[in-house]
């Protein structure tokens, strides 16, 4: 069967996007991510460091390009001004790439998104060419806002980056996904296996997780069953679940040829 | 000359530098880096003509582990 997640034009077998913070070292980060399946991973742009470790390995080693879709993001922004240079700097660092992960923080303590900054730069961006997949609050009515900017994917939270809290909100996102003509991924709160379940459950496009996979005992071993949890909602949610009903006078087995 | 690098001041060998020789000086040669001087990208193919002026403001960034 053909499903594939179709974003800004382009085809991907797998709906589970990963980041490639908080592993112990690259090699765990690779063998996390190749169990995941996942095609687009996220990374982060950060300065370089001055003067020592020339030879220091990178990311870009372990996870090259050429074998995965990068989502640059601008993890710690916390204005539209730093996200776009950011983003600015980091089409320029992968050369002309455009698919990129807004988002702009309003706290430190809870990361929350600020979704004024989240507008304006999304404007700027998609102004200037950029795909943007964007990490918002769950609320219906600005996901709707920046579709309307021309944002390429909305990415709700389903609870605070880092909580592993899972979906605290599946009516806001189910409004979303339903109003929406752009994937609707859950970024961020998924905790484990059965959250991301349930957010493709819910008819999700996909989710895009880091912590629940890096923070596991076992990253590796998370890493398969996320792959298999998303595989498995998704094909639910296509399937369609049965009515809910208190109680069924319909049993499963045949009421007639009882013995006695 | 000075220049400040990611935040920090940075004394140049010569008072004629250009961002290409920047990056030889700083040993980044090779490596998959983007550059922002006083707000604005300088794109890779434009590392040799673009002359660093005193005082410039760089920023110099690769791609790390995030989510």
């Amino acid at each position: 069967m053909s499903d594939a997640l179709v974003i800004a034009g382009k085809s991907y077998q797998s709906r589970l996007l990963v980041g490639t913070g908080k592993y112990k070292d690259f090699t765990q980060t690779r063998a996390a991510i190749d169990a995941s399946g996942a095609e687009i991973i996220t990374v982060a742009i950060r300065r370089t460091n001055i003067g020592q470790n020339a030879n220091e390995a990178s990311l870009l080693d372990y996870l090259p390009p050429s074998e995965f879709t990068y989502l640059p993001n601008t993890a710690g922004c916390y204005s539209a001004e730093e996200a776009v240079r950011t983003l600015r700097l980091a089409r320029e660092l992968l050369d002309d790439h455009k698919l990129v992960k807004l988002e702009v923080l309003g706290d430190p303590n809870t990361l929350y998104p600020n979704v004024t900054e989240t507008i304006a730069a999304a404007k700027t961006l998609v102004k200037e060419g950029f795909e943007v997949m964007v990490y918002t609050s769950d609320d219906p009515i600005i996901a709707k806002q920046l579709e309307d900017i021309g944002c390429v994917a909305v990415m709700p939270l389903a609870s605070l980056i880092g909580s592993g809290m899972g979906i605290l909100n599946p009516w806001n996102l189910q409004i979303i996904i339903e109003n929406a003509k752009i994937p609707v991924l859950v970024d961020a709160g998924v905790g484990c296996a059965s959250d991301a379940a349930i957010a493709m459950e819910l008819g999700c496009a996909g989710v895009l997780m880091n912590t629940a996979i890096a923070a596991a005992r076992d990253p590796v071993l998370m890493a398969s069953a996320m792959k298999k949890a998303i595989e498995a909602g998704r094909e639910s949610f296509l399937a369609g679940r049965m009515a809910k009903k208190l109680y069924s006078a319909s049993p499963s087995s045949p009421t007639t040829g009882m013995i006695g | 000359m000075q220049i400040f690098v990611n935040g920090k001041a940075m004394p140049l060998p010569t008072e004629a530098m250009s961002v290409m020789a920047l990056v030889e000086h700083m040993q980044l040669t090779g490596k998959r880096i983007a550059i922002e001087r006083n707000g604005d990208i300088v794109p890779r193919s434009q590392f040799a003509q673009v002359q660093l002026q005193a005082d410039d403001k760089l920023e110099i960034v690769g791609a790390v582990g995030g989510g």
